[in-house]
């Protein structure tokens, strides 16, 4: 009798050929245990089956990579015998099926990445896009997944003691029944203290750490690797709890456990859970791991193999210690308060034996769950799913302050203050720029340099045209750096898509990775590791909803620790200069900006044309321009175009604002709002030094005009764009999120 | 001078306190485990910020029976100077070593921000060194600030010169705008902003070294 049936294979997301697969592998039916466990490995979410034959064309090398994509996060060396861990990694299912425990278990996931490879968590980023908030119909559901990430980020990240320094957060109706939550962590680790998740040397005992098993998240992985239906609100049992002092004293027990020498290997239990670990780790080290259930704690009694092999609890960890050195690794986690067992041991052979009181449940050959886990080349021969026109519709502003002061008061552009403020931005007193700037700053004390570190995605621009799109994400984020004088070194990414299985999503998904991967090349930030999150669309009905192609970049940048460059003007009568010059705009490359969304209401068109190469020399210039402590205020242009940058310029308690002289034969919508590449805006007290310097690096660098108090004015040639007081818009861009929210907007 | 930084389970502001007492005031520091009852040779004592034992129950209410808190009573009780910041100071009402209690925010959130304190009085060793009426910016980063006491303590502590903190701006409802307070035998501080956190320049504020020269400085005088 066949206990498998086409129902349960369906149940597990696996297809008829992949388990005709699974046969021909174990040469015998599968037992129920070995069917979820060959569920969660080949899942799209442990297997990247759709991606990751694209995934090879990102560059992935330089001389400061120390650690590639394939461990638990990428490393790199930044000198003086230390190296950072970073990665980015995505909760977005779980975060829309309960935001709180969502957001809080995808911050202690990606912490517990870093803190595997030995790296001490030094600084938590997050990319949050959700619907509208004022829409009439999802605005009060998209206004509770919101409230409900961000505290979720607070209360894990807070608790654990771990800096919030800044991220992004958009609006958009793709995003209303599928939020995208991305969290980037980054560590800070001397090079002989890396760990890696292999195991090595058969007998060596396998200890199971951390929290108890339960049955929280089983099949989460699974859950992750689905379109959400109206049902999924009943897999609210798969999304797991998370306990951040559990992960805080797991963390200290950890990197004092590595510090007696007796730690060969550790992996955390992340998604797929001790089935992940277990398997992985032996199959890294060309060796296996034998486990007895019966040794593993257990929250609860009656728990199956499968569902403890499946269980996403959260806050575990598995290592492999050196035979006879156990009870130095036991010492360290009894003095935290913490479980601690041996599961297991180390086994010659490459394979995964997982017994319950002595008895086999389960026997795989290592490589059957991971190199002969399916890879697909799915079609994306079709042009890439959009269905905007190229042409926008004709358009004339009847007043262009009132144009600027919706952008600013939009949820894309707004201050952010309400969020970043939930979060303990600056614990551990490293802090030197934090939420709210371009680029997050955090010193390093033990190498007396800084690392700066920006996310950035813009599915808007990706929906028109993913390769250009994809292109211009990775040069705003190394722009960003650049614009707080950091050099751009390495770079991370979370690539949401829709249903890789549509050749149209396909398509989306493939031109995104062909963008990044040259854009990655071309700035020499090579990819070290990321993060694939598909299948991110929501059947309503017959309607088949997909987000927009959102790939978001994280890229980490290096720097002397010194006082930063921030945004706003720091004191009036200082020269305004536009590095980069005004750019280029046409009515096509209007399409995708923020003008044609919250003003127009509309997309078409393309995204701003890009060249690489004079962006990177913008870069180099502006860095230049700060290491000789030219620049009082820095910020780079970006959504909104000139005219918010030039608001965002005026914001601070001084209240210092500019007087604007353009010169441009552009319409005045494009010349204030287009959202060109490659501009960064600056005051200086001595503008002939950098004008020299721009010059010296082959870039634009006209004098805009002056700073003064209290006002912003612009005009092109003789005719006067718009005047403001800098404290109205001021207030009007703080106030603007809370509004929202409420729901008074 | 040595200061001892006790470390709870859950505490995580304990390396920034030591970094800012061993780097930026120049003195010496060691850690304090939770499961001591010996403080061993301190000459004042820091119960950081953060989580002891995950805020669970109520805020200080388990760090509270910790083996190192019993050394701690009899250190105050003997004189000596105990500092408790953010989550400290949530123990130390806890212990009943300061009167009161830390509840949620007015407005239920989290609120990390540099805010403005006005120092109210001189006359402890937390704040000798400064000048009544200064005003300083330190961060404050907690959920549990609002000081709240009934309307007795509150008007003895302001009778007897308690208060050694207001809020210029209360960001969380504390009673009377109090952000930090001391015992009446005046070697006792508790104050929810985080002095350790503005040590630095590259920090934006050294306002909070205020706190930590005082203690010094009294220390000397009364070696």
């Amino acid at each position: 009798m066949s206990a498998i049936t086409s129902d349960i294979l369906a149940r597990h997301n696996i297809t008829p050929a992949e388990y005709q697969t699974i046969l021909k592998l174990l040469d015998r039916e599968p037992t129920f245990t070995e069917l979820g466990i060959f569920s969660v490995m080949w899942s799209e979410h442990c297997s990247y089956k759709s991606s990751r034959i694209h995934l090879r064309k990102f560059p992935t090398k330089s001389e400061l990579v120390v650690q590639g994509p394939g461990e638990n996060a990428g490393i790199i060396d930044i000198g003086k015998g230390y190296a950072i861990a970073f990665k980015i990694e995505s909760h977005n299912h779980p975060s829309f099926i309960e935001p709180f425990q969502g957001a809080a278990t995808g911050v202690g996931g990606i912490l517990r990445d870093i803190f595997t490879m030995g790296a001490r968590p030094i600084a938590v980023m997050d990319a949050l896009r959700f619907g509208p908030l004022d829409d009439p119909r999802t605005g009060p559901r998209n206004r509770r997944i919101l409230e409900g990430v961000v505290s979720g980020i607070a209360h894990y990240g807070n608790c654990f003691g771990v800096p919030t320094v800044g991220g992004e957060c958009v609006f958009e109706a793709s995003y209303a029944g599928n939020p995208l939550v991305n969290v980037f962590a980054l560590g800070v680790v001397r090079h002989e203290d890396i760990f890696y998740a292999k195991a090595a040397g058969p007998g060596n005992p396998v200890i199971y750490v951390g929290a108890k098993t339960g049955k929280d998240g089983v099949h989460g992985a699974t859950m992750a690797s689905a379109e959400f239906t109206e049902e999924s609100a009943a897999k609210r049992p798969n999304v797991q709890v998370g306990d951040p002092f559990m992960e805080k004293l797991l963390l200290e027990a950890c990197l004092e456990a590595m510090k007696t020498g007796a730690v060969i290997g550790i992996q955390d239990m992340g998604a797929a859970g001790l089935t992940c670990s277990t398997c992985e780790m032996g199959s890294r080290g060309n060796v296996g791991v034998e486990i007895d259930l019966m040794h593993v704690p257990q929250r609860e009694k009656g728990m199956t193999p499968y569902e403890i092999m499946l269980s996403e609890s959260q806050e575990r960890m598995l290592l492999v210690a050196e035979k006879g050195r156990e009870d130095e690794v036991f010492a360290v986690f009894r003095k935290w308060g913490l479980d601690a067992a041996t599961i297991g041991t180390v086994i010659p052979e490459n394979t995964l034996r997982v017994k319950d009181h002595g008895v086999v449940v389960a026997e795989i050959h290592n490589p059957a769950l991971t190199d002969a886990a399916p890879v697909y080349d799915r079609p994306h021969d079709a042009a890439p799913y959009r269905t905007a026109p190229m042409r926008g519709p004709a358009f004339a502003s009847a007043d262009l302050l009132a144009d600027l002061t919706t952008l600013l008061t939009s949820g894309d552009l707004c201050s952010k203050r309400y969020i970043w403020q939930q979060y303990d931005y600056m614990v551990r007193t490293n802090t030197t720029l934090g939420p709210g700037a371009d680029a997050a700053i955090v010193r390093i004390k033990e190498t007396g340099t800084s690392v700066a570190m920006s996310l950035d995605g813009n599915g808007r621009y990706c929906y028109l045209s993913p390769r250009e799109g994809a292109k211009l994400i990775v040069a705003e984020c190394c722009r960003n750096l650049s614009t707080v004088g950091a050099k751009p070194v390495a770079a991370t990414n979370n690539l949401n898509f829709g249903n890789p299985e549509r050749p149209e999503i396909m398509a989306q998904l493939v031109e995104a990775i062909e963008g990044m991967a040259e854009a990655c090349a071309f700035f020499e930030t090579p990819i070290t590791g990321g993060n694939v999150s598909l299948y991110n669309e929501t059947r309503a009905g017959d309607d088949l909803v997909a987000i927009f192609p959102t790939p978001v970049a994280g890229i980490v940048g290096l720097l002397p620790t010194r006082t930063p460059v921030t945004i706003p003007f720091k004191m009036a009568d200082r020269d305004v200069v536009l590095l980069g010059g005004l750019g280029f705009c046409d009515a096509t490359r209007f399409g995708g900006t923020q003008y044609a969304k919250q003003v127009l209401d509309d997309l078409w068109g393309m995204p701003p044309a890009i060249d690489l190469d004079y962006e990177k020399r913008v870069q180099a210039a502006i860095r230049h321009i700060i290491a000789d402590g030219l620049a009082e205020s820095s910020h780079d242009l970006s959504d909104g175009g000139l005219a918010v940058a030039l608001a965002e310029c005026c914001f601070s308690p001084g209240n210092i604002g500019a007087a604007i002289t353009l010169d441009s034969g552009l319409r005045p919508e494009h010349l204030l709002f287009h959202e060109g590449p490659s501009r960064i805006l600056l005051s200086t007290a001595d503008a002939v030094r950098v004008s020299e310097i721009a010059a010296g690096h082959g870039v634009e660098c006209p004098v805009i005009g002056k700073t003064v108090e209290g006002r912003l004015s612009i005009r092109n040639r003789d005719i006067l764009l718009l005047d403001s007081s800098v404290e109205t818009l001021n207030q009007q861009w703080e106030e603007a999120l809370e509004s929202l929210l409420r729901g008074t907007a | 001078m040595r200061f001892g930084v006790v470390v709870f389970p859950g505490s995580n502001c304990d390396h920034d306190a030591w970094y800012s007492v061993t780097h930026n005031l120049g003195q010496q520091a060691e850690f304090l485990w939770h499961g001591s009852e010996r403080l061993g040779n301190v000459d004042a004592v820091i119960l950081p910020g953060g989580f002891a034992y995950g805020d669970y129950l109520r805020c200080g209410a388990i760090a509270k029976f910790s083996p190192i808190m019993k050394a701690v009573r009899k250190f105050a009780a003997d004189g000596g100077l105990v500092a408790g910041i953010c989550n400290g100071f949530q123990i130390l009402t806890e212990c009943g070593l300061l009167p009161g209690a830390l509840t949620r925010n007015r407005g239920l959130k989290f609120i990390c921000a540099p805010v403005g304190l006005r120092l109210e009085s001189t006359n402890s060793p937390f704040t000798c060194s400064g000048r009544k009426g200064q005003i300083l910016t330190i961060p404050i980063a907690h959920g549990e600030g609002c000081y709240t006491a009934s309307g007795r303590i509150l008007d003895e502590l302001e009778a007897e010169d308690r208060v050694l903190f207001r809020y210029t701006s209360n960001p969380n409802g504390s009673a009377r705008d109090i952000a930090g307070i001391c015992n009446a035998g005046r070697n006792v501080l508790g104050m929810m902003p985080h002095p350790e956190r503005a040590t630095d320049p590259l920090m934006g504020s050294t306002d909070g070294l205020l706190v930590l020269q005082s203690m010094a400085a009294s220390l000397t005088v009364h070696s």
